[in-house]
């Protein structure tokens, strides 16, 4: 670790305290790029290239003499993306792309606010503080094939959940208690990663700030909205970013505690699977890259009204830091918020 | 060990070398004469591995160290897989995508077979090189693929009827009923348990107790030449015996989310008189534990619609991979496994059923499984699933309709309608 | 580091304070029953005798560790599959940071070209389903031999990480004080230096918070390490514990598969709260203003 952080330097030697950042980090930023990019074209841009051209082709399903599979693919364009859209399998895909779109929506809601409130606990200073971050960082750390099957038996009819209740409800069958279940064992896992990321948001904001708005007389729900909130704006982006690429993905929870085939909670990933597993890869590399579309039109739209600190800024920031120099950026954002 | 297995290593990876240029150069061939896979072509002796989910009691590793003494030049291992089933297809499946050469002998689910045949995943077996008069037919048709031989019969299961034998005493019934009404009969007789209860859940379990109601009502899924036959008044009596006994409480409707685990335990519990079930759940309800029927229960053939059910048959075959080099070895090495010495051995070991009848019939394992001889009569009339090769979708589409028959949400007569008309699509093509 | 959070954890008025305790500590309480009751049914599970698995009773009685003993038998290889996870997350975590910091280095604080696009193509790879990675990926790494391979897990695992830890680093290095950086640069340091003396530290939760984020996808990844792994010796916890099974047939070894979940989650609750106080320390070290 050392020595490689030290190569930035030799690689681009600072001759200009100022103009530095822009003479020569062209090349200075391809070099410190490109490990991410080799990483991901391998992992990730290979198979993704692989899949668009697969979603192009079906795979014949049709018996020789023998009773063999004939072999061979056969192009098809852009069918498999039609027959999902508009064909027989169109219900079944707008029920997915509904559950999907449910539990993004509403979960990442609750997750965010549970995260946020999280975050504000382990943040506090109190005894037994140790023991409170723990136990919010245990749900996130359970492996989620064995919180599934966790939650699989806590819903099950004799479960410790109807136990509770003192009321039978059958969580794993089809209807709107499938998805409670579902959120609550996703919220309860995830939350913690929220928290954990706007905890450290928290740990950058100077204690200054909250002792002048003390000064000033604000409420506690007045500092919370306009200075904690603002500042820890960029991590929660982030973490509530991520945690949209993931529930839009979301596949394996719904799919242990709930099961294969069931319309209340069937997502497009298991839709994907399904066609996978029983062999029709042509489809399911199309229901893949839908799925990839729709995932990159939520993230661009979050990123357009939300969060212009996290891209947009990183520019004009640049360009106004060398004025503000004497003040400092946190001064320079406390003053503007 | 260590130098054993960095031997295995090398050899594997020379064989691999091998096997990647006989597959180059064989391929254009097979392709040509439709890729019929005779027998002759099993060859190529050395290491060889065996792909298997569960090696529940540990047997397994067991009888693969007797077969590595005695061929310590083609040595067996074993590759464990997910507990999982459809995991288990599924590391199988995508082996066979990338045609490699990891897995020589491959434990298959009796449903997989078609798919694995047709697909040309899994070499032909030789059909004189086992005598199969002494395996249970039934068994020994769920390796078969358009009459060839592709995987040996080595585990089977048949669904059989749990009994409350303390309830049915405090009630005075003497003898496990034969037909449903029987069992309502005597269901209204018990104070205290909810009648009988099977696996309902929407995953392949729903699939074996679908077809045994059908079955046991004189229908048939798809009939014995491989067409669907299910919208008939037989399938509906089978069908519409589950519908309505969650109608009227026969079944507790709780029973709609039971995989075998959860039947089983509100059976231990004694909230049930009857239920459906494996053979595996025997040795776990003897258990002292939570169980409360320790001693108290006992077994039946499945109760029909006017006599005796027709269970449906469970079980594993043995497959040899197409893409695996030393076939040969792996051939004598299921011919090993199939034996009548191991599969005693086996049973002994872990309560799994064989396929060889005569095993059956053994007086001395007669005593240790008092089972044995239910179960028997069970297998002789045991239906398998249907033999299909795109089964992925065909037991989706029995699932979905028996799903939506036993919830309600479509009758009988519209789910079997559309179950037809699915199977048709999928079963012809 | 008491001292300064206690500053911080007193935003509100002398007056509200008891009731504002009162209530935060009410918050605390709910949210440690909220996070621990499920994991404390897992416990629970796992000192049950296997016999009593489906008892709903809160503490289990008789109490067994016959679960841990199952998990550990000696032809279940669980001892080495910790191992292996070890590696493996460990790998990935320190690859990830070492990458990420470049690359979040590169877009926070460089001007170039397409940096929008640079970000949101790295985002773009975490958009793709998992699940139809995995046969592509497969079929990759079998012709090119890797298979049963450690960084046949790594580098899948890389990609899953890679993206969120650039960007969170990313956002925390855009709030870091340029003017310590040139500071330090007039002062002599090179830019390596001045990033590695005064960026880093100043950092140090973001970089830490991505150490456990990472740690921790790495450590229970499940498909890929499943796919790209036969053989026992190489096999992940996580593959581990799918691989448990009952004594018979169906018979589903639920405490035996919590006793491992309580097994794989302890150690990992450990070294995050170790990397924990490391947030805090950061802080503390680095608060030089």
């Amino acid at each position: 670790m050392t020595t490689t952080t030290a190569e930035p330097g030799t690689v681009a030697p600072v001759k200009q305290k100022n103009k530095s950042d822009v003479q020569g980090s062209g090349r200075l930023a391809a070099v410190l790029l490109s490990p991410t990019f080799l990483v991901l074209a391998l992992v990730v841009g290979y198979p993704i290239i692989d899949a668009l051209r697969e979603s192009m082709y079906q795979r014949s399903n049709g018996l020789d003499a023998n009773g063999f599979v004939v072999k061979g693919d056969k192009f098809v364009g852009l069918k498999n993306y039609t027959d999902i859209l508009t064909g027989d399998a169109s219900h079944a895909f707008w029920n997915a792309f509904y559950n999907t779109t449910f539990f993004t929506v509403v979960g990442v809601l609750i997750e965010t606010i549970l995260g946020v409130a999280m975050a504000l606990v382990m943040h506090q200073a109190f005894r037994g503080r140790g023991f409170v971050r723990a136990s919010i960082l245990v749900p996130w750390a359970i492996p989620t094939a064995v919180s599934a099957l966790l939650w699989r038996w806590v819903f099950q009819a004799d479960g410790v959940a109807n136990a509770m209740i003192g009321h039978q409800v059958l969580w794993t069958t089809e209807g709107f208690h499938a998805k409670v279940a579902v959120l609550i064992a996703d919220t309860w896992k995830t939350a913690p990663f929220v928290g954990l990321l706007v905890l450290a948001g928290l740990q950058l904001i100077p204690a200054e700030v909250y002792e002048a708005a003390k000064v000033d007389g604000a409420g506690t729900w007045y500092t919370f909205r306009k200075i904690t909130l603002p500042l820890i704006k960029p991590v929660l982006l982030v973490a509530v970013l991520f945690r949209l690429l993931d529930v839009l993905r979301f596949f394996d929870l719904p799919f242990v505690l709930i099961g294969a085939h069931k319309d209340s909670v069937e997502t497009l990933s298991m839709l994907a699977y399904d066609e996978a597993s029983n062999l029709r890869y042509g489809p399911a590399a199309a229901y893949a890259t839908i799925l990839f579309v729709y995932v990159a039109v939520v993230a661009y739209a979050f990123v357009k009204l939300l969060g212009a600190d996290i891209i947009g800024e990183a520019r004009s920031r640049k360009k106004t830091a060398a004025k503000r120099a004497k003040k400092g950026p946190r001064a320079a954002r406390e003053a503007t918020a | 060990m260590a130098s054993v297995s960095r031997m295995t290593r090398f050899a594997v990876i020379a064989a691999s070398v091998a096997v990647v240029a006989a597959a180059c150069g064989g391929s254009s061939d097979d392709d040509k004469k439709g890729g019929s896979g005779d027998a002759g072509a099993l060859s190529g002796r050395g290491p060889i591995t065996l792909a298997t989910g569960k090696d529940t009691s540990g047997n397994m590793q067991n009888l693969v160290n007797t077969w590595n003494q005695q061929h310590p030049k083609e040595q067996a291992r074993i590759i464990e897989l997910p507990e999982d089933a459809d995991a288990q297809r599924q590391q199988m499946v995508q082996n066979a995508q990338t045609k490699s050469n990891a897995y020589s002998v491959l434990n298959l689910d009796v449903v997989w077979t078609a798919e694995f045949a047709a697909n040309q995943w899994i070499a032909q077996l030789p059909k004189d090189q086992f005598d199969l008069t002494k395996f249970l037919p039934a068994a020994t048709k769920t390796g078969e693929y358009r009459n060839n031989l592709y995987a040996a019969p080595w585990k089977t299961d048949a669904g059989l009827l749990y009994y409350n034998k303390d309830l049915l005493d405090k009630a005075g019934i003497k003898e496990a009923p034969k037909t449903w009404a029987e069992m309502q009969q005597d269901c209204a007789k018990v104070k205290g348990a909810k009648c009988y209860a099977g696996q309902f859940e929407k995953y392949e379990g729903l699939t074996v107790n679908f077809s045994e109601a059908v079955a046991s009502a004189g229908g048939v899924v798809v009939d014995d030449s491989g067409k669907p036959n299910v919208n008939t008044p037989q399938a509906k009596q089978g069908l519409d015996f589950l519908v309505n006994g969650f109608k009227n409480g026969m079944i507790p409707k709780e029973a709609i989310s039971y995989k075998e685990e959860e039947s089983r335990r509100a059976f231990e519990k004694g909230d049930l008189v009857f239920y459906r079930q494996w053979p595996y759940a025997y040795a776990l309800s003897s258990k002292e534990g939570d169980s409360k029927v320790v001693d108290k229960f006992g077994v039946a053939p499945l109760p029909g619609l006017n006599g005796p059910g027709a269970p449906t048959l469970g079980g594993h075959n043995l497959a040899i991979s197409k893409f695996a080099p030393n076939k040969a070895t792996a051939l004598d090495f299921i011919k090993y496994l199939t034996s009548e010495q191991t599969e005693r051995a086996n049973l002994i070991a872990s309560s799994e059923a064989p396929t060889l009848a005569a095993l059956y019939d053994d007086a001395e394992l007669q005593k240790k499984f008092p089972y044995l001889t239910t179960l028997k009569a069970s297998l002789l009339n045991a239906k398998p699933r249907p033999q299909a090769v795109r089964y992925g979708d065909v037991t989706a589409a029995i699932q979905e309709a028996a799903y939506s028959a036993l919830t309600g949400k479509a009758t009988s007569d519209k789910a079997l309608a559309d179950l037809q008309n699915k199977l048709g699509q999928l079963i012809t093509s | 580091m008491t001292a300064i959070s206690t500053t911080k954890a007193k935003p509100t008025g002398r007056r509200e304070f008891s009731a504002g305790k009162a209530l935060s500590y009410l918050g605390m309480a709910v949210v440690a029953i909220y996070c621990l009751a499920p994991f404390y049914w897992m416990v629970v599970s796992a000192f049950r005798r296997p016999q009593d698995q489906f008892d709903n009773s809160p503490i289990p009685a008789p109490f067994s560790v016959k679960n841990f003993g199952a998990v550990f038998k000696p032809g279940v290889g669980f001892g080495r599959a910790l191992v292996n996870s070890l590696v493996v997350a460990g790998a990935t975590t320190l690859l990830t940071l070492v990458v990420g910091t470049f690359t979040a280095y590169a877009l926070a604080r460089l001007d170039f070209k397409f940096k929008n696009i640079v970000l949101g193509i790295i985002v773009a790879t975490s958009m793709f389903p998992t699940i139809s990675l995995i046969v592509p990926l497969l079929h990759l790494f079998t012709n090119i031999g890797w298979i049963n391979s450690y960084q046949a897990m790594i580098i899948p695992d890389l990609s899953f990480v890679l993206p969120l830890a650039v960007w969170n680093l990313n956002a925390f290095f855009r709030q870091m004080p340029f003017e310590l950086e040139y500071a330090a640069m007039v002062d002599g340091c090179t830019r390596g230096q001045a990033f590695r003396k005064i960026i880093v530290p100043l950092a140090a939760p973001g970089v830490f918070t991505t150490a456990i984020i990472a740690f921790i996808a790495a450590w229970n990844e499940f498909m890929i390490a499943l796919t790209m792994v036969n053989k026992k010796e190489m096999q992940t916890a996580t593959v581990s514990i799918s691989k448990f099974t009952g004594a018979y047939g169906f018979d589903q070894p639920f405490g035996t598969q919590m006793a491992a979940g309580v097994l794989v989650t302890v150690p990992l609750v450990i070294v995050v709260l170790l990397l924990q106080r490391r947030i805090i320390a950061g802080l503390t070290a680095g608060g030089v203003k």
